[in-house]
């Protein structure tokens, strides 16, 4: 009876061992096809023609981002945006004469899921990584990429502590940074005198913006009169807050979260008769084509955004052409973050000499340092730059919706275009009363 | 040897299989046979294995449903990192730190469980499984709302935000509301989780059979007789309650000290994760605890192993979940497996 058992534990335990053996092979297996065509190159750079060495590798990078479950939105806008970029740069020859190869996994928007995810890239052979999307995830997954070595490069991962590590690097701007912008635009544009905020106190995308906003506001040339928070469960009803804004006498209301609530927002304020300046951020981008929304009432809404898919830009026009015809819908400013992405690798690819053959440590190194000198023309924004401590440098631009239709306000004559805003309000408001 | 009866055997085997794992990966690992993937899950795993043999102990042996056991894990997940982020410069050997953060994450999670359970383990059946999940949902949005920070003059607490907590120039958010902690110390191993494993199965089994565990069962069976001979109910339900809260906070030491990021979102302290782990106990075996383990490493890895199917990745994981129900539970699955099983057994007593 005991040899029996005994003899029981050990078939499973053959059976297991047998199972993942199968399992670690199966991961070791694209390194081992990569050693071959390292030593095929070999070869052929003995022959003395370098270029065709190159021609003959891929490079592998890796994609995080949330394909299913709340916000798979944003995961499958930067899976778009960065097949579509890879895909240009493979038919305009790749980097250096190497294709680009992308594998993009799902994270579900959850931070261990999104460890899973580039481990198993990291099995793949991935030799950068542009994620995750989202920031939690984010901030796991650089935490491991970091003791591996492997550099990562976020779309829209806006935490501050998305890139702590000297191996992550971002292209949108960063919580506190559009708070502040924010709050500097509203102070020096004098736009108000009383603002009042609301945020969803369950998103660190919202809570992160105003809790800087907040700070900044201290510095400038208003006052903060109402602070309102409400939650992803009551994110349906905006009366409470409104009217405490109402009440407190409000005459700009910032708006740091998603397009989809705000476009509740708006509504509501319409219905019961408030009507400050709005003052969103980047979220807010795509309020126009929520169904069923009056385009009417986003009149004068006013928001920092890196993308806007109407600008006249040439380079914009074409991407946001050619994502249309490739799916059939605008790109939001996760897919610009994406594509422009993917371009920056390639710049610092280029940069830093790198080769496919290259270990994904070695490649790290050599991105990090190739991402301080590289300037990008993209879509996002134009003279972009990197610091090393992983911020973008650029300026973000300043949209204000008129006549049913996104326009970019130059900095130049923004101050204007904000007091102009504020005229129009009150000629809403006589015109209202009358 | 001989002698053995036939718990204690039955007991022996699922330590067994835990140990021949634990080595069988071990072995793997050094060998370097492992692709990363499978050495990443295998933290993670501990953690889930751990889940799902105490709520077993709720579900299975209690026979009360509870619905909010990630409630638990978040309790035990957010003050052990709290404690770890606190002390990560007091206390620089890992070791240390780490079992000192389990002790309070278990003690915590466990406090928890009494002051939950006193009321309401009043209810029984469908009126405690909704309680049990407000509750699970109530610790999520007060994590949600918690900012504490730490600077020279001490903590400061605030449930609006990180301005109103009044840090100094040098203060630290150490708990950022819905941005939760980051930076706790990655002090979970695959060694340390094998041993808390095996320390979870040895409380559960020996609880099970020893006198409280037969009262409990007894309390399970028919409440009214188990009062009628004397048993304390209350007791003895809230001791089977409170040892599975203070079990599951252990399992959120282990999530907490694997990830650099902590947040309470639905997905992982939510009710989808107190359905997952009640997933994991239906599919292993009401009072089954060896069945839980299996149950919880397959479920675990199912999804990570379907990876290669892409967009189908969780539809064919649904899939693969009702008929592997279906396969486990109904009856008429189960008469066919016993039916074969015993045809082999007669074919081989045939052949001897």
């Amino acid at each position: 009876m005991k040899l029996k058992k005994v003899l029981c534990i050990a078939m499973t335990a053959a059976v297991t061992a047998v199972s993942m053996a199968g399992c670690g092979s199966g991961g070791d297996q694209p390194a081992g096809t990569n050693e071959g065509a390292d030593t095929a190159q070999e070869g052929e750079s003995d022959g003395g023609s370098e270029s065709d060495a190159a021609a003959g590798g891929t490079f592998k990078i890796g994609g995080i981002g949330p394909l299913t479950g709340g916000a798979a939105v944003y995961g499958i806008a930067v899976k778009n945006g960065a097949e579509l970029a890879v895909k240009e740069i493979n038919e305009a020859g790749g980097i250096n004469g190497a294709q680009i190869e992308i594998n993009y996994q799902d994270d579900e928007h959850d931070a261990e899921k999104a460890v899973n995810a580039y481990n198993t890239l990291k099995d793949w052979g991935a030799q950068a990584i542009l994620g995750a999307v989202t920031s939690a995830p984010c901030v796991a997954v650089g935490s491991v990429s970091y003791e591996d070595n492997i550099f990562m490069l976020t779309p829209s991962g806006t935490a501050v502590d998305c890139v702590k590590y000297d191996n992550a690097f971002r292209v949108c701007f960063s919580d506190p940074m559009q708070g502040v912008e924010s709050a500097k635009y509203i102070g020096e544009h004098g736009l108000a005198t009383k603002v009042a905020a609301i945020y969803d106190s369950s998103d660190v995308y919202s809570t992160g913006i105003y809790q800087a906003f907040a700070e900044e506001a201290e510095n400038q040339d208003f006052e903060v009169v109402a602070a309102e928070a409400f939650t992803s469960e009551s994110k349906s009803d905006f009366s409470v807050q409104l009217q405490k804004a109402k009440d407190a006498g409000a005459e700009l209301v910032f708006l740091p979260f998603y397009y989809s609530e705000a476009a509740l927002v708006l509504n509501q304020a319409a219905g019961m008769d408030f009507k400050p300046v709005f003052f969103g951020c980047d979220g807010m981008d795509g309020i126009l084509a929520v169904k069923g929304f009056d385009a009417a009432l986003a009149d004068n809404l006013i928001f920092l955004s890196p993308f806007t898919p109407t600008s006249p830009d040439e380079t914009i026009q074409k991407f946001v052409g050619d994502y249309e015809t490739a799916y059939g819908e605008t790109p939001n400013q996760f897919a610009a973050d994406a594509y422009d992405g993917i371009y920056a690798i390639k710049a610092a690819m280029e940069d830093g000499n790198v080769t496919p053959d290259m270990s994904p440590s070695d490649i790290c190194e050599a991105l990090k340092a190739a991402m301080v000198n590289i300037t990008i023309d993209g879509v996002t924004a134009k003279n972009l730059t990197w610091e090393a401590s992983g911020e973008p440098s650029k300026e973000p631009m300043v949209v204000k919706i008129a006549n049913g239709d996104y326009a970019v306000v130059d900095d130049d004559d923004a101050a204007a275009g904000g007091a102009e805003a504020v005229n129009n309000t009150e000629a809403a408001d006589t015109a209202d009363a009358e | 040897m001989k002698k053995l009866n036939k718990t204690t055997k039955s007991n022996l085997i699922t330590y067994g299989m835990v140990i021949v794992l634990f080595v069988l990966m071990q072995a793997l690992v050094s060998a370097g046979q492992i692709s990363s993937l499978l050495q990443g899950l295998l933290v993670p795993l501990c953690a889930y294995i751990i889940l799902a043999v105490s709520l077993n102990l709720t579900v299975g042996i209690l026979g009360e449903l509870s619905l909010g056991h990630a409630g638990f894990m978040c309790v035990g997940a957010f003050t052990s990192a709290f404690f770890s982020k606190c002390m990560a410069e007091a206390i620089p050997v890992s070791g240390v730190r780490y079992f000192l953060a389990i002790l309070i994450g278990a003690a915590c999670a466990g406090i928890c469980g009494i002051l939950i359970g006193i009321p309401v383990l009043r209810l029984k059946g469908d009126y405690l499984a909704i309680v049990t999940l407000a509750f699970g949902e109530i610790i999520k949005n007060i994590v949600n709302i918690l900012f504490i920070g730490r600077d020279e003059a001490g903590f400061h607490f605030s449930t609006k935000d990180t301005l109103s907590l009044g840090l100094s120039a040098d203060g630290e958010v150490i708990v950022n509301g819905p941005q939760g902690i980051t930076g706790t110390p990655k002090d979970s191993t695959f060694a340390i989780g094998v041993v808390l494993i095996l320390i979870t199965l040895f409380i559960v089994l020996n609880l099970i059979h020893s006198r409280s565990g037969r009262a409990i069962m007894a309390i399970r069976d028919n409440r009214i007789a188990a009062e009628s001979i004397g048993i304390n109910i209350t007791k003895y339900k809230l001791m089977a309650f409170s040892v599975s809260a203070s079990l599951a906070g252990v399992a959120g030491v282990i999530y907490a000290h694997n990830l650099a990021t902590l947040t309470a979102q639905p997905k992982n302290f939510g009710y989808n994760m107190s359905i997952m782990i009640l997933v994991f106990v239906v599919l292993g075996g009401i009072g089954n605890i060896r069945g839980s383990v299996i149950a919880a490493i397959v479920l675990t890895l199912l999804p990570e192993l379907l990876r290669g199917l892409s967009d189908y990745r969780m539809l064919i994981y649904a899939v693969v979940l009702i008929v592997m129900m279906l396969f486990n539970w109904s009856p008429k699955a189960i008469a066919w497996r016993e039916q074969y099983a015993s045809k082999f057994k007669r074919n081989k007593k045939e052949a001897a």
